[in-house]
């Protein structure tokens, strides 16, 4: 009679932290078959500076102007990463597999959130070069320790948002469009932050520091979105 | 099963007695504004509407969290009612804010008015609500997802608000205080009884439709149950839970 | 001492909105037999597995798997029991290695566990190739070694032997057949197939058991009402 030991476990998964590596591995592994996402969000940023250059008929654009062109394309960039985070769980039965197996659910918010930012990171790392040569007025090396700050809180917002909001749109008929309209407006909170956090960073003789409020904002945004969505993911996985 | 028609015929009538009774005051009591005139008059249907409106999305999150938390049915149909009864007075207080605009600043839209900005944003939020649920098939799972996705906006609202509010200088009229308002003693009454009258309409309203709902879903079990599953068609596809 | 938990299911109710899928469906199922679940299409069968699963939660009725009820202790269960659905649950871009890696990972299980199983079903040569390449009996028994990863006691097969050619039949065996000595639920389109290895059979008909019974006391003309 089996008891379920010898070359299997016990019953008892791995704790959260390891099945959170577990599966941005597997996502990282997937993404990096594929590439599919991240070039195609990568593309997207620098022919949206190239549109921008020629909605706006400007040789260059600095300080608000330039936050918000910024902020803007790299929220529509994560547009796309957000319709395509949980595509392959709700095609190849991914979320089957993980719902099987003895582990933390939240784990699976976490490790795709973490997916999501780190793809905005390497996004940024592309697209705010090209945006400094293409666009920019203003040089980005004084600026650029605050810059990445604000970023990196953004992009915490975008990931954090982003995933539940795809969680949400993947279940539905009309997964691609629910994503962007719903996390639009929520979004809007970390934009405001974001694009005013960084308007004076990249004005001419602009300050290193972003202003304080905007982002302690956006810091305060990112932990209730965070916990939210924690509180909240377990409903969207049970059935 | 709560019966939403109890008391209904009482509550109807004491609404419309005290819509009568503020749009007498309004109209006969209260004081003309020195600024704005007339069109100032506006007011005591533009605010009690915002605030139902807020009030009631708040409303419908924490419905929302009853049925995270129960399961049971009923509170995402209270939920849901709540929701898009308050999606219906933010309709209103957008036109009416929008005729205000005009009539006081001679736009018809500002964005320099942190309020009426972070109302349109919370009004697209939840406009995609019904689009929502629409697209979700399975009754359950619809429920769920629209109940998750409510009490996010609800809790949306406020830092939604406080966001707006920082990054614009207000031109806002700010006539409601914490400490009661810099309102004239006429004007706040009105106030009082307009407002009064706006929250008793958006309650009726909501009875009147839990009680429409409530029905139809016993009439549907009674057929079920005397005429068999498959007498009784199912539903087509909609954004209400059945 | 008490026999070991096998399934319980007393009233087992669930719906799908104003639908009723299974209506108060029992059966007892003793640690270590093997149920087979008749039905057509749209009887029930998946859900059922999927209730047993722990992937759905019953509406009604009382759940009770290798002694623990659901959806209480849902947790607590999850380990020990495996699901081979009609998808196999595998990316399509990773290997076959890497998607038992994956599963092994997520169960708590040694990785030498995933070379030992595709040496069993005889994939170890294929293991490196992207499971898009594979034909579907291979496809079929990666997700078997997938579903056992973990050595569960309870297996849940729905229609297990699909696809796959009576070599590779031979090579699953000893991982999802009579022999491995799990509790068994298992479904398929080929009643008389099902009934043999079968302890017990419950027949579905639109959500209710139609009858209980062992193989050999079941009358071929129930059978074939439940598929008229």
């Amino acid at each position: 009679m089996r008891d379920g030991r010898g070359g299997g476990g016990d019953g008892r998964g791995p704790g959260t932290w390891r099945t959170v590596v577990t599966v941005l591995r597997k996502d990282l592994l997937l993404e990096l078959r594929g590439l599919d996402t991240l070039p195609a969000m990568i593309l997207f940023s620098i022919v949206t500076f190239v549109i921008f250059h020629f909605g706006l008929n400007q040789e260059t654009i600095a300080g608000q102007e330039a936050a918000g062109v910024l902020t803007v394309t790299l929220l529509f960039a994560s547009m796309l990463g957000i319709n395509r985070l949980f595509v392959a769980e709700r095609e190849q039965g991914g979320f089957d597999g993980f719902l099987l197996a003895p582990v933390d659910r939240s784990a699976l918010l976490i490790a795709k959130a973490t997916a999501l930012f780190l793809f905005l990171v390497v996004l940024e790392v592309i697209a705010v070069p090209a945006f400094a040569l293409l666009l920019l007025g203003p040089s980005l090396g004084p600026p650029l320790p605050g810059l990445l700050a604000m970023l990196a809180l953004g992009d915490v917002a975008f990931a954090v948002i982003g995933t539940l909001v795809s969680a949400i749109a993947v279940q539905t008929r009309a997964r691609d469009l629910i994503g962007p309209i719903v996390g639009l407006p929520l979004l809007l909170p970390a934009l405001i932050a974001l694009a005013r956090g960084i308007g004076p960073l990249l004005a001419a003789h602009g300050s290193g520091t972003p202003p304080g409020k905007w982002v302690a904002i956006l810091a305060l945004y990112d932990v209730v979105f965070a916990l939210l969505s924690y509180a909240v993911f377990d409903f969207l996985l049970e059935d | 099963m709560t019966t939403y028609g109890r008391g209904l015929r009482g509550l109807s009538l004491l609404t419309v007695l005290t819509i009568t009774v503020a749009f007498v005051l309004v109209f006969f009591y209260a004081p003309l504004d020195a600024n704005q005139g007339f069109i100032q008059k506006i007011f005591y249907l533009h605010v009690p509407l915002a605030i139902t409106a807020l009030c009631g999305f708040v409303f419908g999150g924490l419905l929302a969290v009853m049925y995270l938390r129960t399961g049971e049915r009923k509170w995402d149909i209270r939920s849901y009612v709540a929701i898009h009864m308050a999606l219906i007075f933010g309709v209103g207080t957008l036109l009416t804010g929008t005729i205000w605009a005009k009539a006081s600043w001679g736009h018809w839209w500002v964005w320099s008015d942190p309020t009426l900005t972070s109302f349109l944003i919370v009004m697209l939020l939840f406009a995609t609500y019904q689009p929502l649920r629409f697209s979700i098939e399975d009754p359950e799972r619809q429920s769920r997802y629209a109940s998750v996705f409510a009490v996010v906006a609800g809790a949306f609202v406020p830092l939604n608000f406080l966001a707006v509010r920082l990054a614009q200088p207000y031109v806002h009229p700010r006539v409601l205080t914490l400490t009661g308002g810099n309102l004239p003693g006429p004007m706040r009454l009105t106030f009082v009884v307009a407002w009064l009258g706006i929250a008793l309409l958006y309650v009726t309203l909501w009875k009147y439709e839990m009680a429409a709902k409530s029905t139809r879903m016993q009439v549907r079990a009674l057929r079920r149950a005397l005429l068999g599953e498959d007498a009784v068609a199912p539903l087509k596809r909609s954004a209400a839970p059945s | 001492m008490d026999p070991p938990p096998g399934i319980e299911l007393r009233g087992l109710v669930r719906h799908f909105g104003e639908r009723t899928v299974l209506r108060k469906v029992s059966v007892s199922v003793p640690a270590g037999a093997t149920l087979a679940v008749l039905g057509r299409n749209g009887a029930g069968k998946s859900t059922l597995l999927r209730i047993l699963a722990t992937l759905l939660r019953p509406h009604g009725g009382e759940v009770s798997v290798l002694g623990e009820p659901l959806p209480r202790r849902a947790w607590a269960v999850r380990g020990r029991l495996g699901l081979l659905p009609h998808e196999p649950l595998l990316y399509r871009d990773l290997s076959g290695r890497e998607n038992l890696g994956y599963h092994a990972r997520l169960h708590g299980v040694a990785p030498r566990r995933v070379e030992e199983l595709l040496e069993a079903v005889g994939m170890t040569e294929r293991a490196a190739e992207p499971v898009r390449l594979l034909s579907r009996g291979m496809v079929q028994r990666l997700a078997v070694c997938r579903a056992v990863i973990h050595a569960p006691s309870l297996l849940l097969l729905d229609e297990p032997l699909a696809n796959l050619d009576p070599a590779a039949t031979g090579l699953v065996e000893p991982l999802i057949g009579r022999s491995c000595g799990a509790t068994r639920v298992l479904t398929s389109h080929d009643p008389r197939a099902a009934m043999a290895e079968a302890d017990l059979v419950l027949g579905l008909q639109d959500g209710r058991a139609a009858f209980v019974s062992q193989p050999d006391k079941v009358e071929p003309a129930a059978v074939e009402r439940l598929y008229a």
